[in-house]
């Protein structure tokens, strides 16, 4: 048994998961228990932890789908503004203002919002793959203007709906569960198979750690790569879709703005090296939880939320030293030198 | 010898031609299609309108050229406006609040560039935890919107200098002054050399014996600092400090120096370029308004022309390497 939690203690879930219970301890502690209280009405489970798990949901698909990119040693920042097309698209085919022979019809409206979501998935692909520009550069193109282009989408207005059926994805529940966890359930599962039983995932750690060795050995890095920025790009319009579910409405100015750091902050506290290589999806998704529970304990607080990025930035110094060779080389060092003076 | 050079511009002047060329054909499509356009109070208003743009541009411009990135000028520069704008609330003279601010701006990018330096962290990750500290403290400060009634500041306002028919705020001078100062730093002095040596090569520029690690924390202070700065400029511009201010500038100022012909791979680029690609995203804006468009084309626009340069960049940098090898 205790080798068995030796062995766990190694991998790289551990960590992240520690600090999201503590995290949760502490939260019930402070509200005396209150915090971890449950209730079930008309059949639908309700409490802090529930709300934490819903909310944090976008987060979780977001952090599914950027992992990938970032183990191959790039970025993905545009995900915030797909999320706002994704949005646009889907609000303004259910208001009946984009395809007026569609109007109301919730199915077209998310598939075509999740090909929107792929083409600028595709399009960030093709830029990195093809044309061969840095990542952070040609998913900034997309971050700039997507918000631009959401926004002629929509006109310029706030779109607001009225569709029970589109309401579901974000306000939904089957079994007792807010649907949003099935969407993440689903990702998930899909992206675990897909990377962990076939070579998919070997392939990403291997572009990551060296890109050209990957390609002399025979790697396809180009459609790899392809592949990763276009489903980061489906993964941020799954997010829109819940977004705007859930403020039941299209809001372009606002609409997953800044998540782009949330996402890459998750990758990063689940343990993913943020230069490439080893990645690890259940870390990530534990690390959006972490987020979503820091942004949920500070505004039960009652502090501004804006408050919440002060601690986000310190957790971020924190974690990349600790990822930090030099770092770890320098506290070993002053700790052998007063070693060596104390003999 | 510079006959010569003069004869083969290199993909530097390359770019600056390019950029300064479309800054041209830019402001005359304007003036062909909009009477009222072509005057010199248009021209002039580009730099009233965008004096804080150039200086945080240029500030950043020092960055890239070294190969780095800085994503928190945008907060740094909120954050002066809302702390200035507290402290003088309080009633605090802006004889202490201006340089009080400046300093902090030196400092955090002091901070971020030792960071980086030290430690090896990617610019990226540590500039954006900068951006979430920045923006978190102006929220802790205050989440309203600060009016600015200080006499100084209001005189700074509404200050001017008339051209003809046009006018130049006093605050522009800072700018200007601002890029006389980068222009010759970069151009002139040691360490502007430096500054384009390591981003050239960082290793080769560790084995010429530069300084690379002070070179590489000072990018980050000037950096700092010309946030800062701009963050002044642009509170006697709007006379108040709001939270929120200036969200997504840092991509603006990037676009400015891409735009403007620095290579964000390191090693190419000027401020004069910098310059003008904040004058052209002004010319866009400007355009846009008297077409009565909506504002979100600006950003659509420039975003296309970020794409076209980035590709026309990669294409001189594929040249390069071409003729290097054959």
């Amino acid at each position: 048994m205790s080798q068995k939690l030796r062995q766990f203690s190694k991998n790289q879930i551990f960590w992240p998961l520690m600090v999201l219970l503590a995290i949760l301890l502490a939260n019930g502690i402070v509200s005396g228990g209150s915090f971890f209280e449950m209730r079930i009405v008309d059949g639908h489970l309700y409490g802090r932890l529930i709300d934490i798990l819903r909310n944090g949901s976008k987060l979780m698909v977001l952090a599914i789908g950027i992992t990938m990119a970032l183990a191959t040693g790039g970025t993905d920042i545009s995900v915030g503004s797909v999320m706002a097309i994704s949005g646009a698209v889907a609000c303004s085919i259910v208001d009946g203002r984009l395809l007026p022979g569609a109007s109301g019809n919730v199915a077209v409206a998310v598939v075509l919002a999740l090909l929107a979501g792929v083409l600028c998935g595709l399009w960030n692909g093709v830029l990195i793959a093809k044309v061969k520009i840095q990542p952070i550069v040609a998913t900034m193109i997309l971050m700039v203007a997507g918000r631009g282009i959401a926004q002629l989408i929509t006109e310029g207005k706030i779109v607001t709906i009225n569709s029970d059926a589109y309401y579901f994805i974000n306000g939904g529940y089957i079994l007792g569960l807010p649907f949003p966890l099935f969407i993440v359930a689903f990702a998930f599962v899909l992206v675990m198979l897909f990377t962990r039983k076939t070579a998919f995932g070997l392939f990403i750690e291997a572009i990551g750690v060296n890109s050209v060795s990957s390609r002399f050995t025979g790697i396809k890095v180009d459609r790899i790569k392809l592949m990763i920025y276009t489903f980061s790009g489906l993964m941020a319009a799954v997010a829109g879709l819940i977004e705007s579910a859930g403020i039941k409405g299209a809001d372009c100015n606002n609409a997953g703005l800044l998540i782009e750091l949330d996402a890459i902050l998750s990758v990063a506290i689940g343990g993913t090296s943020l230069f490439g290589g080893r990645f690890s999806i259940p870390a990530s998704v534990i690390g959006a939880l972490i987020i979503q529970s820091i942004s949920t304990s500070v505004l039960a607080m009652g502090v501004a939320p804006e408050v919440t990025l002060v601690v986000k930035s310190l957790i971020v110094v924190v974690i990349c030293l600790v990822q930090s060779k030099k770092f770890k080389e320098t506290i070993a060092g002053k700790f052998s030198r007063r070693a060596v003076k104390e003999a | 010898m510079s006959g010569a050079i003069q004869k083969k511009p290199g993909n530097r002047n390359i770019s600056l031609l390019i950029t300064t060329l479309l800054f041209f054909v830019l402001f005359g499509a304007g003036s062909l299609a909009y009477d009222r356009f072509f005057s010199l109070s248009t021209f002039l208003n580009l730099f009233n309108d965008n004096a804080y743009l150039i200086i945080v541009a240029i500030g950043v411009t020092f960055v890239l050229l070294t190969g780095g990135i800085d994503i928190s000028v945008a907060s740094t520069l909120a954050f002066t406006c809302v702390f200035s704008a507290h402290l003088l609330r309080l009633g605090v003279p802006p004889v202490v609040v201006i340089p009080l601010v400046l300093l902090i701006g030196l400092g955090v990018g002091l901070l971020m560039g030792y960071l980086i330096q030290t430690f090896h962290l990617q610019p990226f990750i540590v500039t954006l935890a900068g951006q979430f500290f920045m923006r978190g403290f102006c929220a802790v400060i205050s989440t309203n919107s600060i009016p600015i009634t200080d006499t100084f500041y209001k005189y700074m306002a509404l200050g001017k200098v008339s051209i003809g028919k046009g006018k130049l705020y006093y605050y522009v001078f800072f700018a200007l002054v601002v890029l006389a100062a980068a222009y010759y730093t970069l151009r002139f002095t040691r360490f502007g050399r430096g500054v384009y040596a390591v981003g050239g090569s960082e290793q080769s520029a560790v084995l010429m014996g530069l300084p690379v690690t002070r070179i590489k924390i000072a990018v980050y202070a000037i950096s700092g600092f010309c946030a800062a700065l701009a963050g002044v400029v642009f509170s006697f511009y709007t006379l108040a400090g709001y939270s929120l201010q200036n969200m997504g500038l840092e991509m603006d100022a990037i676009s400015s120096a891409v735009i403007g012909g620095t290579l964000l791979s390191g090693g190419v680029g000027s401020v004069i370029g910098t310059t003008f690609g904040a004058l052209i995203q002004g010319v866009i804006q400007t355009i846009v308004t008297y077409q009565n468009l909506n504002t979100w084309w600006t950003k659509v626009t420039i975003a296309a022309l970020l794409c076209v340069f980035i590709v026309i960049q990669r294409g001189i940098a594929l040249r390069a390497e071409r003729r290097k090898s054959g």
